[in-house]
């Protein structure tokens, strides 16, 4: 009995179950980033397992660039009503006022980067020791190096070089005051594991990941944007209505549909058992800057 | 499905980040558009071929100098498992990396070039995989091509590998000759080795038994993570202890202890995700309710009695050093032993270990970065281990320098 072999999704359930329980002992004031996306669902799908008949022992915390889609707004809002628990959300374009921050311009233009500037002050206000993330290392490669706890400086800076060994499930979340510790409990699940996962808890979505139509703009004949009030129209752009749906959901800006007629959550999976390009690689056009913008942008103090 | 956590390691230029890459690529796990992401970077490099080795060597300075320093996690998946596999570095510099990645593996891949044979380097992964008691070996003498896949070079190789590995204490080793540049035997069986008739690599990851714990059933282990405590209309007076077993089996109704109390109470009913139920088995997440009202908190035990746990304040262990600052005989240190932190002097360092032989030096005994030696060491907590030969799951620790914070050592309770 003891021997038992658990299903590998039970695994990683447990394990990262034991990561948010490990936060929420470790540090006195943890929160968990809530983006609105399929990851931080499942994390919240995961925290709730982790502490119910209790309350969450952390507030929910939502960034919002002012860019997002309507229904992960609205699907944030009715989820922090349902689980009756604290959502905390602070706006980047309140950070833009206070420091004089030009609206980023131009073509692929996203507020995406500006983010990490509400975040780190977001902390700072609520003197957050440790912000709970739904990143996973499978998405990109510098994330693939990232520990599940990730300690970051003053600045919120990430040092690759310098990371803390992190041995066997001991998780060693001490840190100096003004530092704060990201925490990822699901760095060891896939793309396909968070569908598998959602389809096993009949986890509730946002209608953007179940195919839609919508009005898209196609760039430079390749890249299939989602039209919005926040794209400008760039020359040679073709305007063009599609059945797709998101792989990922962040801003408007910066988040491209995939062609898709997938409905319902079997057809997803099949989708991307099948899919070529990868998930980032998709529908992230900020990962496309250079071959390390992901690992920048971290030292940099973004997610 | 089953998940199987792999390490691989190799001396630097073994191949293993590309040999990692091929698994990736040959099981088709990479998507096109990385794919063409590396034949760029390839381009950049100007050596031709696609560099597979690029997979997993995330960071900027890894791929300036084209090689690994810290741990990569890398997934795949066949239609039976879900793999994880940790790609760590081979340089001596970076034993500590070695034992971070090797700390939750159940399978070690070892690399040996078939060109220069065994070195120290593959000895010294081949002791760190058997002293982290990861239960199978693959060696794979890669670059089996560049030695024209001579069947007499591979088996001069195994058999001295295997003199060797009579030091080791594992369960299973296999040996298979690759060529991860090409992918001999990687996933495809080749065409350029019909001497041999052994499994391909992937082949081997499949079939192989998954291990997690070996720890006897009896040998129930838990140390409180949080303490649950609704205090709502509904629930005034629920108190749940909420951790994971680390190992062996709970039921309802089992005599239990508490340390560092020392209570006896029992185990009134075991909760899961808001439904009761009868047992709770490693690595299960529950909440405990207990028989009686005691006060415990976070890092306190509940064990199960009569089985053979140790109760101690002054344990012995075998580390790895992990900080630049030597380890001085007298430091004192924050144990973490799961949840339950405690302070601890170092009252001894008994004998340091040669990586590369194994053998004890009992004059050496300074404790510098990636030093592996045996200490004993005072408490102030009463502990709750077992022999980490015994039960992986229990008998493991970390050392944490106060004042930098630090995880400056990985450690594993050995009782003589």
């Amino acid at each position: 009995m003891s021997n038992k072999q658990f299903d590998y999704l039970n695994q990683l359930e447990y394990e990262s179950i034991h990561i948010i329980r490990e936060t929420a002992g470790q540090f006195e004031r943890p929160a968990l980033l809530f983006s609105g996306g399929k990851d931080s669902i499942v994390l919240v799908n995961l925290a709730l397992k982790a502490f119910r008949p209790g309350k969450l022992p952390f507030p929910l915390v939502h960034i919002d660039t002012g860019h997002n889609f309507s229904e992960a707004i609205v699907y944030r809002d009715e989820l922090a009503k349902r689980i009756d628990e604290t959502l905390i959300v602070r706006y980047v374009e309140d950070t833009m006022k206070r420091k004089k921050i030009a609206e980023p311009k131009g073509k692929n233009a996203s507020r995406n980067a500006l983010q990490t500037f509400t975040l780190l002050e977001t902390i700072e206000e609520f003197e957050f020791d440790a912000c709970i993330g739904g990143a996973r290392r499978d998405e990109e490669k510098a994330r693939a190096k990232e520990r599940i706890f990730s300690i970051r400086d003053e600045f919120g800076q990430w040092n690759p070089k310098l990371q803390r060994p992190e041995l066997w499930d001991v998780y060693n979340g001490r840190i100096s005051k003004g530092e704060n510790v990201r925490v990822f409990p699901i760095s060891n699940w896939t793309e396909l594991d968070v569908w598998n996962y959602i389809k096993r808890e009949n986890i509730l979505l946002p209608s953007i990941y179940f195919s839609h139509t919508r009005k898209c703009i196609l760039r430079e004949g390749k890249q299939l944007m989602a039209v919005s009030d926040f794209i400008e129209p760039y020359e040679g752009d073709v305007l063009l209505e599609k059945n797709v749906r998101f792989r990922t959901v962040g801003d408007m800006t910066c988040t491209a549909p995939v062609e898709s007629a997938a409905t319902n959550i079997d057809e997803i999976i099949l989708d991307i058992k099948q899919a070529k390009i990868s998930e980032r690689g998709a529908t992230r056009i900020d990962d496309r800057i250079s071959e390390t913008g992901m690992e920048d942008r971290k030292k940099g103090g973004y997610f | 499905m089953e998940l199987l956590r792999i390490i691989t390691a190799g001396s630097v230029d073994d191949g293993k980040s590309t040999l990692i890459g091929r698994l990736l690529y040959d099981s088709k796990a990479i998507s096109l558009d990385i794919l063409e992401a590396i034949e760029r970077s390839s381009k950049n490099k100007e050596n031709g071929a696609i560099d597979l080795a690029l997979l997993t060597d995330g960071l900027r300075a890894e791929r300036e100098q084209g090689i690994t320093i810290d741990v990569a996690y890398k997934y795949f998946t066949t239609e039976n498992r879900k793999f994880i596999i940790a790609d760590t570095p081979g340089h001596i510099q970076y034993t500590r990396n070695m034992f971070t990645g090797a700390s939750n593996a159940n399978l070690a891949v070892i690399l040996v070039d078939a060109r220069n044979g065994i070195l120290e380097q593959t000895n010294r992964h081949s002791l760190i995989s058997s002293l982290l008691g990861i239960p199978y070996l693959v060696v794979c003498i890669n670059k089996i091509d560049m030695v024209n896949y001579a069947q007499d070079v591979f088996d001069k190789l195994v058999d001295e590998y295997k003199i060797f590995a009579k030091k080791l204490s594992v369960k299973e080793i296999v040996f298979i000759p690759v060529s991860a540049k090409f992918g001999d035997n990687i996933v495809e069986k080749s065409k350029s080795t019909n001497w041999y008739t052994g499994p391909t690599l992937l082949n081997y990851l499949e079939k192989v038994k998954v291990v997690e714990n070996e720890a006897d059933a009896n040998h129930g282990r838990f140390v409180i993570q949080n303490v649950i405590r609704p205090q709502t209309p509904e629930l005034p007076d629920y108190r749940g202890y909420a951790g994971k077993v680390i190992s062996g089996v709970y039921k309802k109704g089992d005599t239990v202890t508490i340390y560092p109390s020392g209570i006896d109470t029992r185990i009134k009913s075991i909760e899961q995700f808001e439904k009761e139920i009868d047992i709770a088995v490693s690595p299960m997440p529950v909440i405990f309710h207990l028989e009686d009202e005691i006060d415990i908190s976070r890092g306190d035990y509940i064990v199960k009695q009569n089985n053979g746990a140790i109760i101690t304040k002054s344990p012995e262990a075998i580390i790895c050093w992990m900080d630049e600052n030597v380890l001085t005989v007298g430091a004192k240190l924050l144990l973490q032993h799961h949840s339950s932190i405690s302070k601890v002097i170092v009252k001894e360092i008994l004998y340091t270990i040669n990586v590369n032989t194994f053998e004890k030096n009992d004059d050496d005994k300074a404790a510098k970065l990636n030093t592996i030696c045996r200490i004993a060491l005072k408490s102030a907590n009463l502990l709750v281990i077992d022999d980490y030969k015994n039960n992986r799951s229990n008998g493991r620790f970390i050392l944490i320098d106060e004042n930098t914070n630090n995880t400056v050592a990985a450690g594993i309770f050995s009782v003589i």
